[in-house]
């Protein structure tokens, strides 16, 4: 860190596109990082401490605003969690349920990181392709539950509102316009030559760093590790349905853990998650989509429940956890813990950026899918002299759009 | 301050998350991308807060983040519009017992500045942009020449 040819450049905590405020700090050698180090806790708002002052299910609306983009990951691990320590099982229909609006949510996300990652090289005209596409896996979400985010569905012991017969047309709809679509999207990304050429070889994250840093989802999958809580230890309607570990060698390429990569997983993972949608539609049982819908009963049956409970998911960008504990005569959880997957993959940052130019920042920082993530303002301090200088967002989009330019000029 | 025609026709919007939960961060690029497309409006999100006429502001205001949020509706040049949007922003919503927290951000604008809530949690992408219309409706007024 002292050393006299470095540079220090800490970039956060505003950024003005709309990831959320988060700090990281580069110590540069020219134009190389030769350090990276991650200063979360900008966004801390007490979630866990308020979620210790409300009984379970208000703290489900609660859990849905951990992230926006990932709400049903926190409801359904929320639920999962206190389920596992009341003793009450979620109805076989709920599990499928659940199921299929964890996969919309799946598909939803890796399109919009998609359409995040073609703007940071520069690429601006697929971000709007993609983010136009996705609106329609949003219509299909508000179809169903009514919201386009934040979806209230979930529930203790069920789901709050019913999938019907009369849902599946559109379901189909939906998913035979993104089969159809899937073509183009592997043509944008796995085929265009300037996104091979600023994606290949960039971010490296070796199988070793993979798995000796706890990294999780698409992020280490990309390596070559097979983890997938979905297989590894089944929830919800999973343990009936046909999958397997989506890494780059089942489709020919190699697990080299880069940028490439993790955008090939991504991509190959929406299929997967269209053809599990259908199997749970196929597959759909008769029955209550909740266990227990007079809600004041409920409420007492976890006011008398004690014991602690584990709640482990897919979420779309890796393994998320919540440990949920339940004291006997207490209305308010008793403990509550959130551990999101971007905690883990946090720490694989400092591997993938060591070596890499300032205008791979913003490729590399969006590759893990950060939930929190800032690249609007970057302030170099030359150790030497004391002087400042500061990169605006802008400027960073800059440098990274004409490091596409030069390496397209660059071509024979 | 007298504004000139073009000013009100071709807004330039900064965006500042003070610790909201992505949801509403999403749905205004979600309005600035085809489907609702505001920039045919003239509406532009902005690098920069010196560029800007309208701040929006999600989130309920974390207590990392006042100091930032300050700085930025300090850095803004008169005359501006804060647009506060979702419910966390307005009130702190499902936030608001929390130790954490030292928002909602209209208690800690100087007087005097125009806010227009946007609600909903978190908003739609058809209530920002009329949110955005109720910023022209001010913007114009001080124009001065509105019928």
């Amino acid at each position: 860190m002292s050393d006299k040819n470095t540079y220090q450049v800490p970039i956060g905590p505003i950024h003005p596109a709309f990831k959320e405020p988060f700090m990281v700090n580069f110590v540069l050698d020219g134009e190389t990082i030769v350090d990276a180090e991650a200063h979360p806790g900008m966004n801390h708002r007490g979630v866990e401490f308020m979620g210790m002052h409300r009984n379970p299910l208000k703290v489900i609306p609660l859990a849905e605003r951990i992230c926006g983009i990932c709400s049903i990951v926190h409801q359904h691990m929320f639920t999962t969690a206190t389920e596992h320590a009341a003793g009450i099982e979620p109805t076989e229909r709920a599990r499928y349920i659940r199921t299929i609006l964890a996969e919309l949510e799946r598909i939803h996300s890796h399109v919009l990181w998609a359409g995040v990652a073609a703007h940071e090289i520069g690429f601006d005209t697929h971000l709007h392709f993609t983010w136009k596409v996705r609106e329609r896996v949003m219509d299909l979400l508000e179809y169903i539950t009514g919201n386009r985010v934040n979806y209230a569905m979930w529930t203790i012991g069920g789901v709050n509102r019913d999938i019907t017969k009369k849902m599946y047309p559109k379901i189909e709809d939906t998913l035979l316009y993104y089969e159809s679509l899937y073509g183009k999207l592997e043509d944008i990304f796995l085929g265009d030559t300037s996104i091979r050429l600023r994606t290949r070889n960039v971010g490296i994250l070796t199988e070793e760093d993979a798995l000796r840093l706890c990294g999780v989802g698409p992020t280490v999958r990309a390596s070559g590790v097979r983890k997938d809580v979905r297989i590894d230890q089944p929830y919800a309607a999973y343990g009936d349905l046909d999958l397997d570990y989506v890494i780059p060698s089942s489709f020919g390429y190699e697990n080299t853990g880069d940028v490439f990569s993790k955008t090939l997983v991504r991509l190959k993972e929406i299929p997967q998650s269209i053809d599990l949608i259908r199997q749970c539609v196929d597959g759909m049982p008769d029955g209550d989509i909740d266990s227990e819908p007079r809600k004041a009963v409920l409420i007492n049956k976890l006011k008398k429940a004690d014991g602690e409970g584990i709640g482990r998911i897919e979420a779309p960008r890796g393994e998320a956890f919540h440990y949920v504990r339940l004291e006997g005569g207490m209305e308010e959880v008793a403990n509550w813990k959130v551990r999101a997957s971007t905690y883990n993959n946090l720490t694989t940052y400092r591997p993938m950026f060591m070596g890499e130019q300032i205008a791979d920042i913003p490729i590399i920082a969006a590759c893990i899918d950060p939930c929190i993530g800032c690249m609007d303002r970057a302030e170099v301090v030359d150790v030497r002299s004391g002087e400042r200088k500061h990169f605006s967002h802008e400027e960073l989009h800059r440098l990274s759009v004409e490091k596409t330019k030069m390496l397209l000029g660059g071509l024979p | 301050m007298k504004l000139t025609k073009t000013f009100d026709k071709a807004l330039w919007v900064f965006h500042v998350n003070s610790g909201s939960c992505n949801g509403c961060d999403i749905e205004i690029v979600a309005a600035l991308t085809p489907r609702y497309d505001v920039e045919r409006f003239g509406i532009k999100l902005v690098g920069s807060p010196r560029h800007a006429d309208v701040l929006l502001f999600t989130g309920p205001v974390t207590r990392k983040m006042k100091e930032r949020v300050l700085r930025v509706i300090d850095q803004t040049p008169e005359p501006k519009v804060v647009m506060v949007v979702g419910n966390c922003g307005s009130t702190t919503g499902v936030f608001y017992d929390s130790y954490a927290i030292d928002g909602p951000i209209d208690t800690l604008l100087p007087p005097g500045t125009h806010i227009v809530y946007v609600t909903g949690c978190p908003v739609r992408p058809e209530n920002l942009i009329n949110g955005v219309k109720e910023a022209w409706l001010y913007l114009e007024k001080l124009r001065g020449d509105d019928k």
